[in-house]
């Protein structure tokens, strides 16, 4: 039996064989094997990137309320600040509201007592030169026994008065 | 460890004491001089037997239509199979293999003996006395074994299929063990072989080329088990690659595409190349032929030469009785070693052979779909 020649019977049985192996197999054998892996595969996979979907959500979440915390603290900062500056405000307008009311109320007093000075001041003058009327009177009724008398303090009051009158000018 | 220790002191014993009795024998030997012709006549023997070592390897490596188990004091063990064959005036013989073995003839079929035309066929005697070749169908060693090893293939695919349809829906379970690792063969020759190597239509071809590789593997491996139902060399006979190989080109010219037979009948080279003289056409044909050849003469003659080297080295255990009794031990222990050794590589390149078939056909396959090809260069033209 040559080694380099094909025997036909083999040939023959071979190819029989062979074809029925390959029948079999390529309807019920390896589509089936591959088909699940497939299917396997592709649920590892999905499986997988659900998981990872998943996880970047968790991410996504865990951000977000680090996110929430931060403004809360954030904003309880802000607030808490305001609140202080607004205090702070309200103590400066108090005060400066205070000040403006008292220094109102200091002016309308200094005012007041100015009216009431110039009021006092007059009912003084009108009250001074009733005295001083009034004295002069009784002066006048003491000295104003002598005519001679009389006419030398008229003449020396009139040169007062001319001379008081002139001074200002 | 222990044991081990003693294993090598006794074995260091036999050789010792191998190594004083051939010192014994030879003193013997030189007291029997005058016997030369008793010498000689086992000299004469001892040719006989290493001319039969290469007919040992032969009748192993070659088909046979009887499957040899041993020869023990003269009997032969053997496993007679079916002959079929047609007469020449066009009937059907069928028997057992065991009624033409040893130079026994029936209806008027026998093998043909050594030195003569058709040397260990069947042949028969025609009308006019010549001896012709009859139409020959027997199951012989190898188809048998093909047959057994087919089984086997179909045996273990649709097996491992089973438990996956039997699981059709419950998509969480993994194979474990066994079916484990034929899932792990399959997708590791789908997904490295088959996969980058045909492209993107894999799915249509991956059954055949499956099952081309797992055909030869299984042969490949039953081929190295030393006797029935193993040992049949179905893979290192070409009749066998043969067909594979056509297989694939039956595969890969029938289902190529236009644009692969474009590159073939009218390829993109100057005009002067394919007309007048279709010189490109016709070392492309080459191509067409020369592929599924290379197939067939790579997987027969690397199977061949790995049971060839087996055998060999096996039978070193025999051909060197004649070399004195410490250096048939010595031979035998090396015999030993190097045929495991040869076993366990043969275990490897049946792995490979099967892999370089499977990614061979591929690649064939893959170049006889060429789709995006023209595509791509159009695109890459406009750019």
């Amino acid at each position: 039996m040559s080694l380099l020649t094909p025997d036909l019977g083999l040939l023959f049985w071979m190819l029989l064989s062979f074809l029925i192996v390959f029948g079999a197999l390529a309807k019920f054998g390896f589509p089936i094997i591959t088909g699940m892996v497939d299917r396997r595969r592709e649920h590892i996979n999905e499986a997988l990137r659900a998981a990872d979907e998943a996880r970047a959500k968790l991410e996504g979440v865990e951000q977000e309320a680090q996110r929430i915390m931060e403004e809360a603290t954030r904003r309880s900062t802000d607030i808490v600040a305001t609140a202080v500056s607004d205090g702070q405000r309200i103590v400066a307008s108090a005060h400066e509201k205070a000040e403006a009311d008292s220094a109102a109320r200091m002016e309308a007093a200094r005012r007041q007592i100015e009216i009431e000075k110039e009021k006092a001041l007059g009912q003084m003058r009108s009250t001074v030169a009733m005295l001083s009327v009034d004295i002069a009177e009784k002066v006048m009724r003491t000295r104003l026994e002598s005519d001679a008398e009389e006419g030398a303090l008229i003449s020396r009051l009139l040169d007062e008065a001319e001379a008081q009158n002139q001074k200002p000018q | 460890m222990k044991q081990l220790v003693r294993h090598t002191i006794m074995l260091l014993a036999v050789l010792l004491s191998g190594a004083l009795w051939d010192g014994v024998w030879a003193q013997e030997e030189v007291q029997i001089e005058p016997e030369e012709a008793v010498v000689e006549s086992e000299e004469a023997e001892v040719e006989a037997e290493k001319l039969d070592v290469v007919g040992l390897i032969f009748d192993h490596i070659s088909d046979a239509y009887s499957w040899h188990i041993a020869t023990y004091k003269g009997h032969h063990i053997e496993i007679p199979l079916l002959c079929i064959v047609r007469s020449q005036e066009g009937d059907w013989h069928l028997f057992s293999s065991s009624k033409v073995s040893h130079g026994h003839s029936h209806e008027g079929f026998y093998i043909a003996p050594e030195g003569e035309k058709w040397e260990g066929k069947l042949v028969a005697r025609g009308v006019d006395g010549e001896v012709y070749r009859p139409l020959d169908l027997s199951l012989t060693k190898n188809a048998a074994g093909v047959l057994i090893n087919s089984l086997l293939v179909v045996a273990v695919i649709l097996g491992v299929a089973g438990w996956y349809r039997r699981r059709k829906y419950n998509i969480y379970e993994v194979p474990r063990g066994f079916v484990g690792a034929v899932e792990m063969l399959i997708m590791s020759i789908e997904d490295e072989v088959i996969r980058p190597a045909v492209g993107k239509e894999y799915k249509r071809y991956s059954p055949y080329l499956l099952t081309a590789f797992f055909f030869i593997f299984v042969n490949n491996l039953m081929g190295l088990v030393p006797t029935f139902p193993g040992g049949a060399n179905t893979t290192g006979n070409i009749a066998v690659t043969l067909i594979l190989a056509l297989a694939t080109m039956f595969t890969v010219n029938v289902f190529g595409n236009k644009e692969y037979w474009k590159e073939i009948l009218w390829p993109k080279v100057p005009v002067w190349m394919k007309f007048p003289i279709p010189l490109m056409p016709i070392i492309e044909l080459f191509g067409v032929i020369s592929k599924p050849f290379a197939l067939t003469i790579r997987l027969f003659a690397n199977t061949m030469a790995g049971h060839m080297v087996i055998l060999a080295l096996t039978s070193l255990v025999f051909v060197s009785v004649s070399m004195g009794t410490t250096m048939n031990i010595v031979m035998t222990i090396f015999s030993v070693l190097l045929t495991v050794f040869m076993l366990v590589l043969e275990i490897l390149v049946a792995y490979i052979q099967a892999y370089v078939f499977t990614m061979l056909s591929s690649v064939f396959v893959g170049l006889s779909r060429p789709e995006h090809h023209e595509a791509k260069r159009e695109k890459t033209k406009h750019k």
